[in-house]
């Protein structure tokens, strides 16, 4: 018998179409003869795998049948978190709100005092009754205001040194100078909104004076995807750049150029930056026009004002790469905000760079 | 939000049931109750919605295969189920594309589902295999093979797609190419 003269028996027996005298006579021989026997078992499993593959593929366009019905764009919507809407109004109108009613007192003193109302009564007892109108409604305004900032988290104030950081991942990775961090025994990070983080120190590379912070807090959510890339060439000479940095309570914002390819007295890890910073700067990200990170503030000559060193985001990279306990972030070197006016750049970055605040021992 | 889907979704016993008697609506229902909650999964996780469509079909087949060969056991929650293997798939694919940092925000609880991936993978390179066993072999073979194999026609149909002018031909043909079907299958890597 044939191969395939074989599998066509096989096949009228696995499907029934024997009568029942063929059908013992190729029992008896399937039990005889263990080829038979395994052809037949082997024949069954492979047309129940073709079966199998056309299943999964009748099941996969079912479901994506029912997927297409599905609003999906609806259902993202209702995941986003939205604040509530009387404190979106508050955010957006606060100003407004507080000039309308310091208008809407003016003008009723004004109008009482200008129909002759107050005169009837002391010029004493005005006054006060005003104060007491003011007092009252800058108790309610104050009563506004703390009730937003309840949901705020603020950090503890005795705080021993300040520095800035920037996000190098959505899930709260942070990037700022290994001596800011130095000797911590806790470390804060706060947003451009003032809310404030618990982080922990994830490592250190003090030969590049660089850091890495974890976001623990539980409060914090994901940042969304990081707005700038990483440089990975080198800069031209006289290229514009910009910092953000937290020189004081909030985000400075400084503008210079590149003024030297190395640091002090040859130092390739750092350039020399023609820009005004200060104390707190430290740890901040140097961008190009372009919104890429080309460097780290890290510190300035003695005595001088209107220069300074940053990392070279190359060593950013390379110190990131090389430690196996942040190796797995992805640093991109595609700017999100390359083709946006400086001031779109700036708005879409403030997120991104935060406050160190460390608290030693 | 809740609301809805609490109104709307089978409980697991009719799931269950539904799934065994392969019910299309019951499919749907079961579908539609749970997709939110692994959408919110992989958007809270660095995904988008393809993503999230991606594992959640994927969960479905695993769950299906699960309960068919009558290994699902009512202890845990299906919704559980559903988001431990999807929780599982996504924090496998985060690894391959290295986006992982180190911990994925959840929102519900979970359980070990390890052993049903390691089945479904398996199933999961069988179907890949014959995927492109099938795409290799040509025409007109692919197409006797799942007309008579997967679409249950007969030979007789198929003769007369083919203009073959008798059965015995056709049956010949068809054979011939389920071999090499099957060379190519196991040549498949």
């Amino acid at each position: 018998m044939s191969d395939i003269e074989l599998m066509a028996v096989i096949e009228r027996y696995l499907n029934g179409e024997m009568n029942a005298a063929e059908r013992a006579r190729f029992e008896l021989l399937r039990h005889d003869n263990e080829a038979v026997d395994a052809r037949v078992k082997e024949h069954q499993e492979f047309t129940d795998r073709i079966k199998q593959y056309g299943e999964r593929l009748q099941f996969e366009s079912m479901l994506n049948e029912i997927h297409d019905e599905i609003d999906v764009q609806a259902l993202k919507d209702e995941l986003v978190h939205h604040p509530s809407a009387i404190v979106r109004l508050w955010r957006n109108h606060h100003s407004k709100i507080s000039v309308a009613a310091s208008i809407t007192i003016f003008a009723v003193l004004g109008t009482l005092f200008l129909t002759g109302y107050m005169k009837s009564q002391s010029q004493e007892a005005a006054v006060i009754n005003l104060k007491h109108d003011v007092d009252i409604i800058k108790r309610k305004q104050t009563y506004q205001i703390s009730n937003i900032h309840a949901a705020k988290k603020i950090a503890p104030d005795n705080y021993g040194g300040i520095g800035t950081g920037f996000a190098i991942s959505s899930n709260g990775y942070i990037v700022t100078n290994f001596h800011v961090v130095n000797g911590a025994d806790s470390v804060y990070v706060q947003n451009a909104d003032g809310d404030a983080f618990h982080a922990k120190i994830v490592t250190t590379d003090a030969v590049n004076d660089l850091a890495v912070l974890k976001i623990t807090d539980p409060s914090f959510k994901s940042l969304g995807a990081l707005p700038y890339g990483f440089k990975r060439g080198k800069l031209d000479l006289g290229e514009d750049l910009f910092t953000l940095g937290y020189s004081k309570d909030d985000q400075v914002l400084s503008k210079g150029y590149l003024s030297s390819g190395n640091g002090y007295k040859g130092d390739t890890v750092n350039y020399q930056i023609a820009m005004d910073v200060n104390f707190g700067n430290s740890g901040g990200p140097v961008l190009d026009s372009r919104g890429n990170i080309v460097g780290v503030v890290s510190s300035k000559p003695a005595g001088s004002g209107g220069s300074a060193y940053a990392i070279k985001s190359k060593y950013l990279i390379k110190s990131i790469q090389a430690d196996t306990s942040v190796n797995s972030l992805s640093l991109s070197s595609k700017s999100k905000i390359a083709n946006l006016s400086r001031t779109q750049q700036i708005e879409k970055l403030q997120n991104y760079v935060f406050m160190v605040k460390v608290y030693n021992r | 939000m809740n609301k809805h889907i609490n109104s709307s979704s089978p409980t697991d016993n009719e799931a269950i049931l539904g799934i065994l008697n392969n019910s299309e609506s019951m499919l749907k229902r079961i579908y539609v109750a749970y997709f939110p909650m692994v959408l919110k999964l992989v958007l809270n996780n660095s995904g988008n919605d393809d993503d999230a469509k991606d594992v959640y079909q994927e969960a479905i087949i695993v769950l299906y295969n699960k309960v068919k060969s009558g290994n699902f056991e009512l202890s845990s929650k299906l919704q559980t189920y559903i988001y431990s293997v999807c929780r599982r798939l996504w924090l496998k694919r985060l690894s391959q594309m290295s986006k992982y940092g180190g911990d994925i925000h959840d929102f519900q609880e979970y359980m070990p589902v390890e052993e049903d991936l390691v089945t479904h993978e398996e199933r999961d390179i069988q179907f890949t295999k014959m995927e492109g066993a099938l795409g290799e072999l040509g025409e007109p073979c692919k197409t006797i093979i799942e007309d008579y194999y997967i679409h249950g026609r007969s030979m007789q149909e198929i003769c007369e797609k083919f203009g073959y002018t008798n059965a015995d031909n056709a049956k010949t043909q068809k054979y011939k190419c389920l071999q090499r079907l099957k060379k190519l299958f196991f040549q498949q890597k």
